[in-house]
Formats: structure tokens, C-alpha cells, sequence
């Protein structure tokens, strides 16, 4: 793992055009989401709704919708914690999220990769923390397996 | 996460691409000197170091532009430090977003297999 991308895979038991719906379509997206989207996903157009997570439900969401290749990949721009309703993020660089479906033993295997966040401005929304108990020398050997992708 | 706890401007420094200061060997190794060392000279570092006095202030000065490090200037030199809050905010950003998506994951797993 780099500072760059995240990149997280599940093992979904159900069929490959279920996960696939439940990727882009709109509604269905929302639904486990968390958000009620205005309209369809679309390749090239973007996609908003509103969030309907307890605690985040006055925020928007707006999707660039990227790629929509039936079955395989879905992918997406956009603004990532973009937690503050006065903030303007539309000058901020977008990351870009894409998920993609393959067989596995055990249904279907979704991969999902955030990535472009070296270019991202943190400090405005990143939660801010004290150094731990851990002190410099492990606060450092974290960082170094972080950025180099040594197991944690 | 809570709204309280989102927002915070540290030194400025807003708009510095923190996580491209890190992605560099010769910056982390850098970090890692500073962090686990204590303060240093451009001196003491460049003895310790393959790298020339210019090269090393070069690679402290983006550390510095992303607010990763600070010098002071003691007599005649400036002493290198890190500063502990953003390096610590940008690998808590990265966790954040991170367990945003092993929640959404979750939600997902569920939703397609009930």
C-alpha cells in the first residue's frame, strides 16, 4: 500500500449481475451506500443525491461517473470526506474509485480502489490527533510500514 | 468521525500535497532520521548521508512546504525537526477513509446477501 490508493476486496455471496446491480444502480447503490441518488448512473455524467447516514444526512453527494463496463468495472470521481456542508470542494482535486468484479470460489469477488490522494489537500478536513503513547519511534516505524507496504 | 473533530488548519499548511512529501525514499528516510534521532543540521545529516548539503535542504524544504518539518535557526545553522500533528493527520486521513470503506463494504456484503 502507498500513501496514494487504498485498495480493499470482499467476497460477496451472490451472483455477478446482483453485485452489479447493486453497484450502479442508482437506487440500489443508495441503499447500501447510504444516500438517496436523484438519477441514474450514467458513463461521463455526473450524479448527485443527498446522504442518508445518520448525523451526515445534511450533506450532498455528487458522483463523476467514469466507467461503466457491463459486469466487470464501475469507477467514479469524487471528493473523498468531503464531511463539511459550508466547504467548497470543487477546486479540490478528486479521487477516483473504481470497483471490479471476478470469480471466486466463494461468489464474487469485489475489489474496490480509491485512488489520487497525493494530490489531495488533508490538513482543512483531516481529524486532528495528538501523538499517541506509542512517541516517535513507533509513530515512525507505523509510517514507514504504511508508505511501504510492510504488513501491519 | 464527528463533525467536531474534521476540521483543523495546522500552520497553514492547507493546501500541501502531504502524502507526495512522504512518497519519496530519500524524504521518509529523511522522517525517519529526524523522527527517531531528535533535531538535526543540514551538517549532521549530510555526514550521516550519501547525499549532498543541497540535496538533503532540498528534500527538507518539501517536507517543509507540506508542513511535515520545521527549522529553527540556531546560531549560524538551522535545526531540522518534525512536526509530530501532520504527519499524524495525514496517515489518520488515509484510516478514516479506509474504515469509511470496510463500513460500506459491510452494508454492501449485507445488502446483496440477505
Amino acid at each position: 500500500m502507498t500513501t496514494d490508493r487504498i485498495e480493499k476486496s470482499v467476497v460477496l455471496k451472490a451472483s455477478r449481475s446482483q453485485v452489479w446491480r447493486a453497484l450502479t444502480s442508482a437506487d440500489q447503490f443508495g441503499a447500501w451506500f447510504g444516500a438517496k441518488m436523484n438519477g441514474p448512473f450514467v458513463a461521463g455524467m455526473r450524479a448527485t443525491g443527498r446522504i442518508t447516514i445518520p448525523d451526515y444526512d445534511h450533506l450532498n453527494l455528487e458522483l463523476l461517473i467514469d466507467r461503466i463496463e457491463p459486469e466487470s468495472l464501475f469507477s467514479y470521481r469524487w471528493h473523498p470526506y468531503a464531511v463539511e456542508a459550508d466547504v467548497d470542494y470543487s477546486s479540490e482535486p478528486m479521487t477516483l474509485v473504481e470497483f471490479h468484479l471476478a470469480d471466486d470460489p466463494g461468489g464474487i469477488k469485489l475489489t474496490v480502489i480509491e485512488s489520487g490522494f497525493d494530490q489531495i489537500p488533508i490538513a482543512r478536513r483531516a481529524t486532528a490527533y495528538r501523538m499517541n503513547d506509542g512517541g516517535w519511534a513507533g509513530q515512525m516505524q507505523n509510517i514507514a510500514r504504511y508508505v511501504t507496504g510492510l504488513p501491519q | 468521525m464527528t463533525p467536531a473533530a474534521t476540521s483543523r488548519q495546522v500552520g497553514g499548511h492547507h493546501t500541501a500535497p502531504i502524502f507526495a512529501a512522504l512518497g519519496d525514499e530519500t524524504r521518509l528516510a529523511l522522517m525517519l532520521r529526524l523522527g527517531s534521532g531528535g533535531p538535526h543540521s543540514i551538517a549532521q545529516l549530510a555526514a550521516e548521508s550519501p547525499l549532498t548539503r543541497q540535496a538533503i535542504t532540498k528534500h527538507l524544504e518539501v517536507l517543509g512546504a507540506a508542513g511535515l518539518v520545521r527549522s529553527d535557526r540556531r546560531g549560524r545553522e538551522r535545526i531540522w525537526n518534525v512536526q509530530p500533528d501532520r504527519l499524524d493527520e495525514a496517515r489518520q486521513f488515509l484510516a478514516e477513509v479506509s474504515r469509511q470503506w470496510d463500513a460500506a463494504l459491510g452494508r454492501l456484503k449485507h445488502f446483496v446477501e440477505e
